[in-house]
């Protein structure tokens, strides 16, 4: 890894609000949130629902605006969507129109490469999500778990500097979710990418991340939890359990 | 705990046998043919006049003729150019206004009334209007045409374009794309299926109308032709060219079946 991408990626939010008007109440779901995420980190944010999770995935993605506050990517502020971002949702928003390799390649080909290029950096990518054999199926063909890896290949094939991800996994079955989780973790140990993934799965979230920020609905100040496991992370070690205790136990579960 | 592991025994081969066949020809075939020997049994039997439902193999002999002394082919041509060039001014006003309409909810909100009113205006009802406006010539016959072929395209290309996934765009614009991308790359396939609901339900109007503006002030068209046969009572001549016309919409409507499908082998239902 050279010095410039380990740079690079940065994310500051300062003092970011954001609140939503629910028939004529204001109803706040960010408070002045300030967090410095490093280059390359992976960063999980948790929390029950309503609790602002995803509005924040969205305002780092671009695609809202906050209130007051700001985000700051590698210094520059964030007035909308960006090539250095890209969004795996929770859906794959796959163009069912569109092959694997060229829903793999359509963000780069939004971006002025020629279809060849696009092509040939595509299907680098759709080999390391393991689905050179459905280069050419339609979206319809492919399982769920499948479709998601092509939304994943699709996000990384745009090199981005930051990874955002909603609840990737959360339309998944159990199995599937769970080899996507160790899928997921070694793809980022590959790539040099900054992750912020929005979960509600405390598993997930001890699996991937440095550290989990954990937010809540109650008006509580979140909290942010580093994750300090060796990689690759054993789900059965006596540290993860413990971990996912501590975690669970943040919001009264146990 | 204890784990067993089953094996594998070949399962027994069973081919498809004849009776199978034989239903699945029956329960997709078996009505028509029914009733064609029907039909025919009937007519030659006399127990219904012939002189109304002539056999088939007489209908058969006179469309045979009609098209060996180019009689019909030459119906069937001018037919055709009536028709056909209503049937692509629709599709080329209807396709880029529909996706105009679709896209600009305040051009759709504002012309929405008129093309409800429009709509539920029957073509035939304004018909004479036409002819008041172009004369009983050829104008008027495409004219009509192309008003009842307009708005099933109009509307499906409309309804399309609005049912488009939002998450979609949303996706195509996360990864940096513009207006013009995002309705090139997303909006316009998303609308083909829809779209093409309209076409096929147009080209069933366009001959509806067809016949209809045929049978009044014309002198040639396989519309003319089925009026003109009973007038003669050629009726023989009068359901070859009935026949004609069914197999003229079936013939329509698998043209655009095969371009459909064509054009959306990405969705698995094309019907």
């Amino acid at each position: 890894m050279s010095t410039i991408t380990d740079t690079r990626g940065q994310v500051a939010l300062r003092h970011l609000s954001k609140s939503y008007n629910l028939n004529g109440q204001t109803l706040p779901v960010l408070r002045s949130l300030s967090l410095d995420i490093r280059p390359n980190e992976a960063l999980a944010i948790v929390g029950p629902s309503g609790c602002g999770k995803t509005t924040l995935l969205r305002l780092l993605a671009g695609l809202e605006k906050a209130d007051s506050g700001q985000i700051l990517i590698d210094g520059i502020p964030v007035t909308g969507v960006g090539t250095e971002r890209a969004v795996i949702y929770q859906e794959p928003r796959l163009l069912p129109w569109l092959t694997v390799l060229q829903n793999v390649a359509f963000g780069l080909e939004l971006r002025g490469l020629s279809r060849a290029q696009a092509q040939e950096r595509a299907g680098r990518y759709i080999r390391l999500v393991g689905l050179e054999d459905f280069r050419n199926a339609w979206p319809r063909q492919l399982s769920g778990g499948m479709a998601q890896r092509v939304g994943i290949a699709r996000a990384l094939t745009v090199q981005p500097e930051i990874l955002l991800l909603d609840e990737p996994f959360g339309a998944l079955d159990a199995m599937t979710k769970l080899s996507m989780q160790e899928e997921l973790a070694r793809i980022w140990g590959e790539e040099a990418v900054t992750m912020v993934l929005v979960t509600h799965d405390l598993e997930e979230a001890i699996l991937l991340a440095d550290r989990v920020l954990v937010l809540t609905n109650d008006g509580t100040p979140p909290s942010l939890v580093t994750v300090d496991l060796p990689r690759p992370r054993d789900r059965n070690s006596a540290d993860f359990v413990a971990m996912r205790r501590m975690l669970m136990g943040k919001f009264g579960l146990h | 705990m204890s784990i067993e592991t089953l094996d594998r025994p070949a399962p027994p081969i069973r081919a498809v046998p004849m009776r199978e066949l034989a239903a699945r020809f029956l329960s997709r075939w078996g009505l028509v043919v029914g009733f064609v020997v029907l039909w025919q049994v009937v007519s030659r039997a006399g127990w219904v006049s012939p002189a109304v439902f002539p056999p088939l193999d007489k209908i058969a002999a006179a469309l045979w003729q009609g098209i060996a002394n180019g009689a019909l082919l030459d119906d069937i041509a001018i037919s055709l150019s009536r028709a056909g060039t209503a049937f692509l001014a629709a599709v080329a006003l209807g396709i880029p206004l529909g996706l105009a309409m679709g896209q600009l909810p305040a051009v759709e909100r504002a012309l929405d009334p008129l093309l409800q009113f429009f709509r539920q205006t029957s073509a035939l009802a304004l018909y004479p209007v036409f002819i008041l406006l172009l004369g009983l010539g050829e104008a008027s016959k495409v004219f009509v045409i192309f008003w009842a072929t307009l708005f099933p395209i109009l509307l499906a290309t409309i309804g399309g374009v609005k049912e488009v996934d939002r998450k979609l765009i949303e996706m195509a614009r996360s990864y940096g794309a513009n207006h013009l991308q995002v309705f090139r790359r997303v909006i316009l396939p998303a609308s083909v299926p829809a779209i093409f609901v309209g076409l096929r339900l147009s080209a069933t109007t366009a001959l509806l109308l067809l016949i209809a503006a045929e049978m009044i002030g014309a002198n040639k068209g396989v519309g003319f032709q089925v009026m003109n046969a009973q007038y003669n009572f050629q009726i023989p001549l009068m359901f070859a060219a009935i026949f004609l016309l069914a197999f003229l919409g079936l013939a329509a409507n698998g043209v655009l079946v095969v371009l459909q499908r064509r054009l959306c082998r990405w969705s698995a239902s094309d019907r």
